[in-house]
């Protein structure tokens, strides 16, 4: 099994985080970023299968020069490779025109399945699995909490409102997935050491052949405005349980007519 | 005035609310249409409650090829009928399907889409909440319609019944649309609980609820308040609770009248999930847990004692 595996690098969401006054993208330089965290479990869905059926795992990103920190991360897990997809005329690509430069370099890279989280946690959009499926003509498992891989047929467990869905297609698919679908495993110090030896392979657009025109703010299919601090929520009324704080309670929810 | 087509989203119980906050948000931008996507007969069962809400027209797509597939059969209608009809916007829920239809819509008319909106204007402003809801965003659609998706409880729906006229459309999925197959459906169980994204009431336990058999004094408080219940992810990495019912970062984003943490700390990953709603109390026996800095109403203590107590009281009242 050839996979790739999506991995996006995003402000940390434990920290504060915001978006540039000047031109409304994500301030990188203010956060400490990270991996987005659901791909690590796309990662290691990704090593489970090479390690229990063959084959070899790439990494693949798109972001700033700056995202190589967490290419190394991800390589330290143990994926053998990574492309990394980096070019100045990306700053403020929307959705749609990253999908199609991912879409371009997954092109040249042969995958039977595509990994990646269900949804980042900067941008939360939870479009790009779709929107590459559609692009590649290929299907799409989204939302997975379990993943089976039989010979060419992939089965997943589709996470519902409602329960589950069984969902299943052949190779090639892309397939996205929940932090409930496995626990990822820590980066061994050997891991680390290899890490900073294995193949990262830089991608300029020129390289996907995918015009500037298309990317970045100049294509972008859509604009942010404006962005506004929502203020913070002042804390309210604190009262100490004293034996009565369940019908203390209850006399709040009565005055704001709950009950 | 061109027509706005709503996606329709049901559950066993009917027209989810926040199809018909769509419906009312599209009454300020022209003709609601509401688009029902499902298996034969679908459409029968919630026409009454489209045409209470708005709806001027139903579209029905119904073919065993639309349940019988993910997604991209319904996108592709979607495409199709945008195509002819030429609407004035898409309008869809913010939820995990209705996004990824609005993301095969957006490629197959090579189109912008916004996501996680609270606000849609005439002019096709949208509001969107970002970052854990510390951020509001104004944005644009700048190529092609308007194809936005609206977070569930963004709005009050408002009745305005209409007589709608059904149109049947055919559904013609290409090879590409059948690639993903749903061989089979599975209910876990809630009971009768509203659903935890459109609820007006919430509460939610954490892992100061201790064990999966306690959080049934979650349940019952839910209960008694006609509430959904959530749970943090220590409660859920821990297994006192399913992982559909998280609230936060990673789990589900919802904005209710009323939220009740129970034994929840109130990191800042859970409150990305939970920041934005109405009212907010908390049960934590840590008087310096980060949850009381956002609660309307706080009582420091034990939730072993004050839940019951609360629970008690609520019944007393009735
Ligand atoms: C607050 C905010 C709101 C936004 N809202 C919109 C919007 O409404 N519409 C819009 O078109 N754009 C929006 N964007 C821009 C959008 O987030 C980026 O274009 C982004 O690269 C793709 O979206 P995502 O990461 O949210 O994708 P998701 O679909 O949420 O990500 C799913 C997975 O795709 C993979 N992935 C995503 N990006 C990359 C990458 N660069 N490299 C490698 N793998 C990746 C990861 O595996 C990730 O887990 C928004 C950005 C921010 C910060
Ligand atoms: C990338 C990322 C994503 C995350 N996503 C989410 C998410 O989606 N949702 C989420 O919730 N978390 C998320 N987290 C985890 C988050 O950081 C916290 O670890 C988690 O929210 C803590 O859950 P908790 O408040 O239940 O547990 P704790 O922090 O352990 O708090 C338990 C609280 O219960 C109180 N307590 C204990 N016993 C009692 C009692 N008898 N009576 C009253 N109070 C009591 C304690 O005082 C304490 O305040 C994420 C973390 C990361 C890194």
């Amino acid at each position: 099994m050839n996979i790739v595996v999506l991995v996006k690098q995003v402000p940390d969401s434990g920290a504060e985080r915001s978006l540039r006054a000047d031109d409304n993208t994500v301030d990188r330089g203010a956060a400490s970023n990270v991996i987005n965290e659901m791909d690590e479990y796309a990662i290691e869905e990704a090593l489970k299968i090479t390690e229990a059926h063959g084959g070899e795992v790439t990494v693949l990103t798109m972001g700033p020069a700056g995202a190589s920190d967490s290419i190394r991360k991800a390589l330290s897990m143990g994926p053998a490779k990574a492309v990394h997809i980096v070019d100045d005329a990306l700053r403020g690509s929307c959705a749609v025109s990253t999908s199609k430069v991912i879409a371009a370099a997954l092109g040249g890279l042969n995958a039977d399945i595509i990994l990646c989280g269900s949804e980042s946690t900067d941008g939360r959009v939870q479009v790009l699995p779709h929107m590459l499926a559609e692009r590649l003509g290929v299907a799409a498992l989204t939302g997975a909490r379990k993943l089976t891989v039989d010979g060419s047929t992939l089965t997943i467990e589709r996470q519902t409102d409602e329960g589950y869905e069984v969902v299943t297609a052949s190779t090639p698919a892309v397939v996205s997935v929940w932090d409930t679908i496995n626990e990822p495993r820590y980066p061994s110090f050997k891991g680390i050491m290899a890490a900073k030896k294995k193949p990262v392979d830089t991608k300029s657009l020129a390289d996907l052949g995918v015009d500037a025109s298309e990317v970045g703010f100049a294509g972008a299919t859509s604009t942010v405005l404006d962005h506004a601090q929502r203020p913070p929520r002042s804390a309210g009324q604190k009262v100490v349980d004293e034996g009565d704080g369940g019908v203390k309670l209850v006399e709040y929810l009565a005055t704001e007519k709950f009950v | 005035m061109a027509e706005v087509l709503v996606v329709v989203e049901a559950a066993a119980s009917g027209v989810k609310k926040v199809t018909l906050e769509l419906l009312t948000l599209a009454r300020e931008i022209g003709t609601p249409a509401a688009v029902v996507l499902g298996g034969p007969g679908a459409a029968e069962a919630l026409t009454a409650r489209l045409a209470e809400y708005g709806a001027e027209k139903i579209y029905a797509a119904e073919s065993e090829e639309i349940d019988g597939y993910l997604v991209a059969p319904k996108a592709t209608v979607v495409a199709e009928l945008v195509k002819r009809v030429s609407p004035a916007a898409v309008l869809l829920a913010s939820t995990q399907e209705g996004k990824e239809i609005a993301a095969r819509l957006a490629i197959k008319l090579d189109n912008g889409v916004l996501t996680d909106a609270v606000g849609l204007d005439a002019d096709g402003t949208a509001t969107q909440v970002a970052f854990a809801g510390a951020t509001i965003v104004k944005s644009k659609v700048t190529r092609g319609l308007p194809i936005v998706a609206l977070r569930p409880n963004s709005l009050t729906p408002v009745p305005a019944p209409a007589s709608p006229s059904v149109e049947s459309l055919t559904v013609t999925a290409t090879e590409s649309d059948k690639l993903a197959k749903v061989v089979e459906r599975v209910a876990e169980q809630k009971g009768a609980r509203p659903e935890l994204s459109e609820a007006s009431v919430v509460v939610s336990g954490g892992r100061g609820v201790a064990s999966a058999d306690n959080f049934k004094l979650v349940e019952e408080l839910a209960d008694l308040l006609g509430g959904a219940v959530g749970a943090s992810r220590a409660a859920v990495d821990s297994g006192f609770y399913p992982h559909q019912f998280q609230v936060g970062q990673t789990g589900k984003t919802v904005s209710p009248q009323l939220y009740i943490a129970l034994g929840i700390s109130g990191a800042i990953q859970h409150r990305a999930g939970m920041q934005t709603s109405k009212t907010i109390v908390a049960v934590n026996k840590d008087t310096e847990a980060p949850i009381f800095e956002l609660a309307d109403y706080g009582v420091v203590g034990d939730l072993n004692k004050v839940v019951p107590q609360a629970a008690d009281e609520i019944r007393k009242r009735r």
